[in-house]
């Protein structure tokens, strides 16, 4: 659906900073959240997970626990299915394993019993006989040939053969000669870069409470990203038809991608199936860290040519990501996105995947892009030292724009990326002095979006208010986004507007909340429904004004008039022609159904200053500064809080967040209060500019905010960092002991 | 005809060929003749592929209409957070 042709448009209500419809339910405690729900007879649910990084499983007896007084229902894998699918089969295993475990904290059993005490104790009774195997954490140990093999026959068919079973994706993207690109270069840098896997650290961990009766239908509540996901993983997994699920989404605490798969659903499902009880899974800090999934762990070598004047001759960049126990394509889209900020005549990017021992690797906003980009923009803001060149002038010389030839493939149409870097160096931020053991980083950054499959249902209520029904958890502000659209459409005010989350029975199918999608796809989807309910409602004032239909049309809220055959009728109000829409015809309502695409990509500017100090390695931001091109901002607190969201996460993953394995294969931090994310008292107030340059795929020029404001930080804050200790850092996050390491030789 | 770019690691399974030309009107038809001309992308096809058409990038649309004026691009497909 393209960008209405309307030179203007004015908006009187998408744009304003109307307020929340989840606001007072949230701050006075009402909103009810995945553990909220209980019900009659429920019973608690506790997962016995493994000790070991890699083991096979000899033996589970479960007789101990089950002859505990309270002891309702055991489960194991083998209560489970076993999908085809090799999709499913993972997330079957990875709820339950079956064979062998792959990682600390995979789970391996579960009990259903009358207190959240006595499942505590039975899982204690449940004796596991583990042959403990050697593992493998590091990604660049588990691409050696004898590295321990954490699953066989995994490789997909482009990995070249002779390579680690545990390698099971390559990829590679680029165009141009590289040879001859680097033989034009004045200088270049070529470095090799690590990060951490680092947690979504969404402050609400997965919850649920599921009933499956011994007549095959189920229901479930449980805070998701996408309750139809749920629906297909719980029916493959529970070997259940999708009719027979019921899937509803609680009010979410945080996704971030990280609630886009299912850990405890189908285990709470199997243990209601057997006690036929409901029962409630609750996961613990120690269990979201340890075995749902943070992102990719990786190795980066990148290699940039630059001539003395700044211009990027050619660039390569070689990935190695790790995504956990099992295949994943996040490196696809990491290569991808590497070198997409630049207009570039020779570029490559290869891409590798291995398997590890450590938890499934589960989407993180931009799934992909911060670590490759991170390792990019180090490399060039590295050459523009070298060569004493403005960092911001030489990303505005190289900038990808129009007719560009990207690096992953396609040319470019309009994008913001320009008038992004431009906005940054007109801002006050960019000339502000700097003083001693301070520096400034800056990183440019980008984010596919995309749409997907979304239906919306609007009714046409008889007092003249409106509901909205979709299908995708609010988890960063699309209700009242797309309560702001519905009622821009229809003319009439935002508070007369209701949006709500169907459960899975009551709406068609949605896919997840991701890719910051819902504001573009399910905005896309509103306007159409409201503009079906016009035409409907239009229909009915023609009949009532015995004129043709398309002699009505729909302005300010009514229907009026139009043309020189209307006749004279003083307008219908929406809440007149619905007060008599049961002598008109009966109900009305709009709906739409699509698989949107048109997304449109976008781009981001981080600008970062930094202390740091010589003494200890302790990195303070002073001050921070997000600039992006959000298409049409609908609600502008949400866009700049989508924004700010970002920069505090990467902040996080540059300066402090990461997994730290032990030499046995154990998770040493399973705890927020080893885990170290940024708190407020970290933090300066994080300055936003938002750029509206509308997207031609949407009526309104929507385009997706939620993922490209993660991407430039952890380059923004290392190449700060860097110039302030006067030492290039390559490894994230830069802790305290690792930058003072750095500094003192 | 219409030409269609595979990504690089794409190319070992199509005799080499970077830019892959097959008779189709819509994507669908895209895809089941790359498929066919060449079965080792099939497996990669069958998992889901991304299109880009003159710089748009579609996940899925089947019935998506291309020509030879086009510039269609084979992509991963698409996943987000």
């Amino acid at each position: 659906m393209a960008f209405d042709a309307q030179a203007e448009r004015k908006f009187n209500i998408v744009g304003t900073r109307v307020a929340r419809p989840d606001g007072i339910d949230k701050v006075t405690g009402k909103a009810a959240y995945g553990a909220d729900i209980s019900a009659p007879g429920m019973l608690h649910g506790r997962i016995l997970r493994s000790p070991h990084a890699h083991a096979r499983i000899v033996s589970i007896d479960t007789s101990a626990a089950e002859a505990l007084a309270g002891v309702k229902a055991v489960v194991t894998g083998a209560d489970l299915a076993q999908p085809e699918d090799e999709g499913f089969a993972d997330v079957a295993i990875n709820c339950l394993a079956r064979d062998k475990v792959l990682y600390d904290g995979h789970a391996v059993a579960a009990v259903a019993a009358k207190s959240k005490s006595i499942a505590k104790q039975a899982i204690r009774l449940i004796k596991v006989d583990y042959e403990i195997l050697p593992h493998v954490t590091d990604v660049d140990a588990a691409m050696k040939p004898d590295a321990p093999v954490i699953q066989e026959g995994r490789a997909l068919e482009t990995v070249p053969a002779g390579m680690s079973q545990n390698v099971t994706t390559h990829c590679q993207f680029g165009h141009g000669d590289l040879d001859a690109g680097f033989a034009k270069a004045d200088k270049i840098v070529e470095r090799s870069f690590k990060t951490a896997a680092t947690h979504q650290g969404y402050i609400e961990p997965q919850a649920c409470m599921a009933s499956l009766g011994s007549d095959g239908r189920g229901e479930v509540w449980c805070c998701t990203q996408g309750q139809y996901m749920v629906r297909a993983n719980c029916a493959a997994v529970l070997g259940v038809e999708e009719s027979q699920l019921r899937i509803t989404s609680s009010e979410i605490g945080g996704g971030f991608g990280g609630k886009t798969s299912t850990f405890i659903e189908p285990v709470a499902l199997a243990l209601s199936r057997k006690s036929g009880k409901p029962v409630k899974v609750v996961m613990t800090r120690d269990e979201v860290l340890k075995a749902t999934g943070p992102t990719i762990s990786s190795s980066m070598d990148i290699k940039i040519g630059m001539t003395k004047d700044g211009r990027i001759t050619a660039a390569r960049g070689e990935l190695r990501y790790s995504g956990g126990a099992y295949p994943n394509a996040t490196v696809d889209m990491g290569a991808q996105a590497a070198f997409a900020a630049y207009d570039l005549e020779a570029v490559e990017t290869v891409g590798w995947n291995a398997m590890t021992n450590r938890p499934k690797e589960i989407p993180y906003r931009a799934p992909g892009a911060p670590t490759s980009i991170y390792a990019v923009e180090s490399v060039v803001d590295e050459l523009c030292q070298e060569l004493g060149l403005d960092p911001l002038d030489v990303r505005l010389m190289n900038a990808a724009r129009k007719g560009t030839l990207s690096s992953y493939g396609p040319t470019f149409n309009d994008i913001g990326l320009v008038a992004t870097l431009e906005a940054a160096k007109a801002h006050p931020h960019y000339a502000a002095p700097l003083g001693p053991n301070q520096g400034r980083g800056l990183s440019c950054g980008f984010w596919f979006n995309f749409g997907g499959n979304t239906c919306v249902s609007l009714n046409i209520n008889d007092d003249g208010t409106v509901g909205v029904v979709e299908g995708n958890p609010d988890i960063g502000g699309s209700r009242a986004s797309i309560s702001m659209m519905a009622a821009e459409e229809l003319g009439v005010p935002y508070d007369k507007v209701r949006t709500v989350i169907a459960d899975t029975s009551s709406l068609g199918f949605n896919d997840i909340t991701d890719g910051s999608r819902v504001t573009f796809a399910v905005g896309l989807a509103t306007i159409e429904a409201a503009r079906a309910a016009i035409n409907e409602m239009c229909r009915r004032v023609a009949k009532i004004w015995d004129i043709d239909a398309d002699a009505v049309i729909w302005e300010d809220g009514c229907a009026k008039p139009a043309g020189p055959n209307a006749g004279i009728h003083p307008p219908m109000t929406l809440a007149e022609i619905a007060a008599i829409a049961g002598n008109t015809g009966g109900p009305i309502a709009g709906h739409h159904e699509v698989n949107a695409d048109g997304a449109g990509v976008s781009f981001g500017v981080h600008l970062c200053d930094t202390e740091v100090d010589p003494e200890t390695g302790a990195t303070k931001i002073l001050r921070y500064t997000v600039f992006q091109d959000a298409g049409k901002a609908v609600h502008p607190d949400y866009v700049e809080g989508q924004m700010q969201g970002g920069a505090v996460q990467g902040i996080g993953w540059a300066l402090n967040e990461e997994y730290i394995y032990g030499t046995d294969g154990r998770l040493q931090n399973a705890g927020f209060l080893d885990y170290r994310v940024p708190v407020a008292s970290d933090l300066p107030d994080i300055e936003t500019v938002i750029l509206e340059i509308p997207n031609p795929g949407h009526p309104y020029g929507v385009r997706g905010v939620g993922e490209t404001p993660i991407v430039p930080p952890l380059a923004a804050v290392s190449n700060a960092v860097s110039r302030a200790a006067g030492v290039r850092m390559t490894e994230l996050p830069m802790s305290p002991p690792r930058l003072l390491k750095a500094m003192t030789g | 005809m219409v030409r269609v770019k595979l990504w690089g690691s794409l190319r070992a399974l199509a005799d080499g060929e970077e830019w892959v030309e097959v008779e189709a009107s819509n994507f669908k038809e895209l895809l089941d003749a790359l498929a066919e001309k060449h079965p080792g992308l099939a497996p990669q096809i069958k998992r889901g592929v991304s299109l880009a058409l003159d710089g748009v990038i579609y996940r899925e649309a089947w019935f998506t209409k291309i020509g030879p004026e086009n510039e269609v691009i084979l992509m991963p497909y698409m996943v987000g957070g």
